[in-house]
């Protein structure tokens, strides 16, 4: 369903980035670059409210005519997100949300890795194979 | 001294020791026949005269077991039996032509010697085929002849250099052998400079199973022949990765001879996933090295400490922590641990780390299958007391000692292993299982002396003797506590004076050091205080009577000591009557100056009786005190922190959700 998906650090950089490799995969990464700044706007716009009273899932950050883009972030500002087909109107927000939480349980697990460093790329086989699982369902 | 020379000093003596004259020619015409003049049957005789790998290339063949028919195409039949097969094979291989064994050579003669005992015609295509390993029925005896060449030496001068420098090349190629040949049964076909590759290659297509039932047959025959020889039995050095020979080599033969007893010829799928007893046992002792408890957890950043002791990647450590935490929580139970643990042998042995955890080492399969062992042994105990001097790390290298040692029925040396390892093994192979167990609780809890500890030590250094010693020792820890809050009593009594400080109940929770048993003649002071006692009519003080105990005299001890010299200047005024929750034992001190005498008459036994009663009251009243004090304070505390709640909800922004 997911067209493409990242994992972005606290610091704006990118620690796993995956896309159907049917398509250019820049232009991807370049949706997913400039998503960043609304991501920003949006973690800006709850004020200096503790974190804890943010909602973590940020819902549609914006859409193109080809594609929407969805955003996540978690406690310890880690971004995720999401760009989907704007043809697979079936995708619900609901889905969307449940994709969030998967990925980001499957995020904590590669933190629990203690070989993991915070700040590497993520390398994990599991995360990559729940990735694929989420992007293979394209319908 | 170069491999060229070599060969012609090994190839003049040779034919020297047996009687023929050097041939030159022969090196020169590789498909001519052998030379006419039969090499006379001292060629077995004289093995010993030179230390060179043709020759012993060609004693080797004679030593195998002769088999039946096997005539090169090439060479003319002009001899019969071993020696001629010796002439064919290093004639096949190409030393001929060479001139030397180089490791291409030696290779494709190692294999046509398999091929000859196996029955096969000595000729390059049997290479081609799978052969078992070539089985050697060296003695030691050989090693003796080849060293004692310089004394069987009777020929001119020049031959002895020629020997010393043959045995230093030997040895040179020995070493080169191992490191290169890690299994002779590949054969280069190929011209030397690509064999490396191919032979790196074959040993893949052979399969693991392969080799391991070629272990088997090697086990029990070569090891009382020289290592080196035998070196290429097991190794498979030639998969994934270029790790070290001399560790896989080590390993694969504790691997596969871990693996013989259990399912000699039963190829399950998931084989090399399967944990053996002895196997299980060593991870559980490693496990309790790192966490004495079994039924806890290790820490993620402990066992990565300890995994990444093995050497591996990390992003293969990382991806081997991912198959077997199997429930994510950065933490390994025991099952967890044994098959990280097993999986980092297994690639360690070159296996490749399966897609998924196999079954057979999912946690509730591993708990099933094998149950826990016996914590209740005496060692376990003696985690907390055996904390000894050599704190040194334990090296995951160790693991495949260990695995070798597992074995403890080969006592051979293995000397592919570098020097470290080997004097490690050395050692290691000569001790039990046993010892490795009393090895584990020898490491403290803290796993970080894991990594400071050098390589060369080993389990010669604690016997199951020293570990039953240590399990002794542990009974004495436990009394201390007690005396430790004592003595934490006697100081938060200096503390309450001085009431500006705000005592916490840390006052009593850090174990200072107790003080020594107080000297008799304070005794008599504290013994007349027993009189006071029924005075004071305490209650929680009667309890103490109970276990008047000769721990208990050094515990109440201190604390009167400094109640006396604190209530010495008040103790006038003060007398049985004040709260019992204050100056009781001091009131006792206080009174018991007027009767200084009373109690010398009693026995010495009454009198520590006594005195231990009355410290033990003291004590209690003390503690009583504080507890008040203490209370107190906490009330206090608390209004504070009521105060600073409520300031802090009014300069608390008001913020809409």
């Amino acid at each position: 369903m997911a067209v493409c998906v990242a994992v972005i650090a606290k610091e704006n950089y990118p620690l796993y980035i995956r896309s159907v490799p049917t398509e250019n995969e820049l232009k991807f990464h370049y949706m997913v670059h400039t998503s960043l700044d609304v991501v920003d706007e949006k973690i800006s716009a709850m004020g200096k409210a503790l974190v804890d009273q943010r909602e973590l899932y940020l819902g549609l950050l914006y859409p193109t005519e080809d594609y929407k883009v969805y955003g996540y972030v978690t406690n310890s500002r880690v971004k995720f997100v999401m760009v989907v087909d704007s043809s697979n109107t079936a995708l619900r927000d609901n889905e969307i949300r449940s994709m969030f939480r998967k990925l980001h349980s499957s995020y904590t697990d590669v933190m629990c890795n203690p070989f993991y460093n915070p700040g590497d790329c993520i390398q994990s086989r599991a995360f990559d194979s729940m990735v694929t699982s989420m992007m293979i369902q394209v319908c | 001294m170069e491999k060229g020379s070599l060969i012609s000093h090994a190839s003049s003596l040779f034919w020297e020791g047996h009687g023929v004259p050097w041939a030159p020619h022969l090196l020169q015409r590789p498909g001519e026949k052998t030379p006419q003049p039969s090499p006379p049957p001292e060629n077995r005789h004289s093995p010993g005269r030179c230390g060179c790998s043709p020759s012993q290339a060609r004693r080797r063949a004679k030593d195998a077991p002769p088999a039946q028919g096997g005539r090169g195409t090439a060479p003319a039949p002009a001899f019969s039996g071993p020696a001629a097969r010796a002439e064919q094979i290093t004639e096949l291989c190409g030393a001929k032509r060479v001139g030397y064994f180089g490791p291409t050579q030696f290779y494709v003669a190692l294999k046509l010697i398999a091929a000859a005992q196996s029955g096969l015609p000595v000729r390059i295509e049997s290479i081609q085929c799978e052969l078992p390993l070539p089985r050697f029925m060296m003695s030691k005896t050989d090693g003796e002849i080849r060293f004692g060449n310089p004394a069987e030496l009777h020929g001119t001068k020049m031959q002895i250099p020629y020997l010393i420098t043959e045995k230093n090349t030997f040895k040179r190629m020995d070493d080169e052998d191992k490191q290169e040949t890690q299994s002779p049964t590949m054969s280069p076909l190929a011209s030397p400079p690509s064999s490396p590759p191919h032979y790196q290659r074959v040993p893949l297509s052979h399969g693991y199973s392969k080799l391991r039932s070629s272990t088997e047959q090697m086990h029990p025959a070569p090891y009382d022949a020289r290592q080196p020889l035998v070196q290429p039995e097991g190794a498979s050095t030639g998969g994934p990765g270029a790790k070290p020979p001399r560790h896989q080599t080590s390993l694969i033969r504790s691997f596969s001879v871990e693996r013989e007893p259990q399912d000699n010829n039963s190829n399950y799928p998931d084989e090399p996933w399967r944990i053996t007893e002895e196997q299980r046992e060593y991870y559980v002792n490693q496990f309790r090295s790192l966490q004495p408890d079994p039924s806890s957890f290790i820490s993620g950043s402990v066992a990565k400490n300890f995994f990444t002791k093995s050497k591996l990647s990390i992003p293969e450590l990382s991806y081997i922590w991912e198959l077997s935490d199997a429930d994510c929580d950065g933490a390994l139970t025991l099952p967890e641990f044994c098959a990280a643990f097993h999986l980092i042998v297994a690639r360690k042995n070159g296996y490749p780390l399966p897609e998924g955890l196999p079954p057979t080492l999912q946690p509730e399969y591993l708990q099933a299958a094998f149950p826990k062992p016996k914590w209740e042994c005496a060692l376990f105990d003696s985690y907390s007391e055996s904390m000894p001097a050599n704190q040194q790390p334990r090296d995951l290298n160790r693991m495949e000692k260990l695995s070798i040692k597992d074995m403890a029925d080969f006592p051979v040396p293995i000397q592919d292993v570098t020097g470290d390892d080997k004097q490690a093994l050395k050692n290691t192979v000569d001790e039990v299982l046993p010892k490795d167990m009393s090895e584990d609780p020898a490491t403290p809890k803290d796993s970080n002396s894991l990594k400071a500890r050098p390589r060369s030590r080993s389990y010669s250094s604690t016997s199951i003797e020293e570990a039953m010693k240590r399990g002794e020792d542990p009974p004495t820890p436990p009394p201390r506590p007690q005396k430790t809050h004592s003595r934490a009593s006697s100081l938060d009594l200096n503390k309450v004076f001085q009431p500006s400080v705000p005592a916490t109940k840390s006052g009593l929770l850090p174990p200072p050091p107790a003080l020594p048993p107080r000297p008799c003649p304070s005794q008599p002071e504290q013994a007349s205080e027993a009189e006071l006692h029924p005075q004071l009519n305490r209650a929680p003080s009667q309890a103490a009577e109970s276990s008047p105990t000769k721990k208990d005299l050094p515990y109440s001890q201190p604390p009167s000591k400094p109640i006396r010299r604190k209530f010495r200047p008040e103790n006038q005024a003060t007398e049985n009557q004040e709260p019992s929750t204050t100056v009781g034992g001091p009131a006792s001190v206080a009174a018991a100056k007027p009767h200084p005498t009373v109690q010398k008459q009693s026995s010495k036994q009454k009198k520590a009786i006594q005195t231990a009663i009355r410290k033990n009251k003291e004590a209690n009243a003390v503690l009583a005190r504080l507890n008040s004090e203490l209370q107190q304070q906490l009330k206090e505390v608390h209004q504070e922190r009521i105060a600073l709640e409520n300031q802090l909800e009014q300069l608390r922004p008001v913020t809409v959700l």
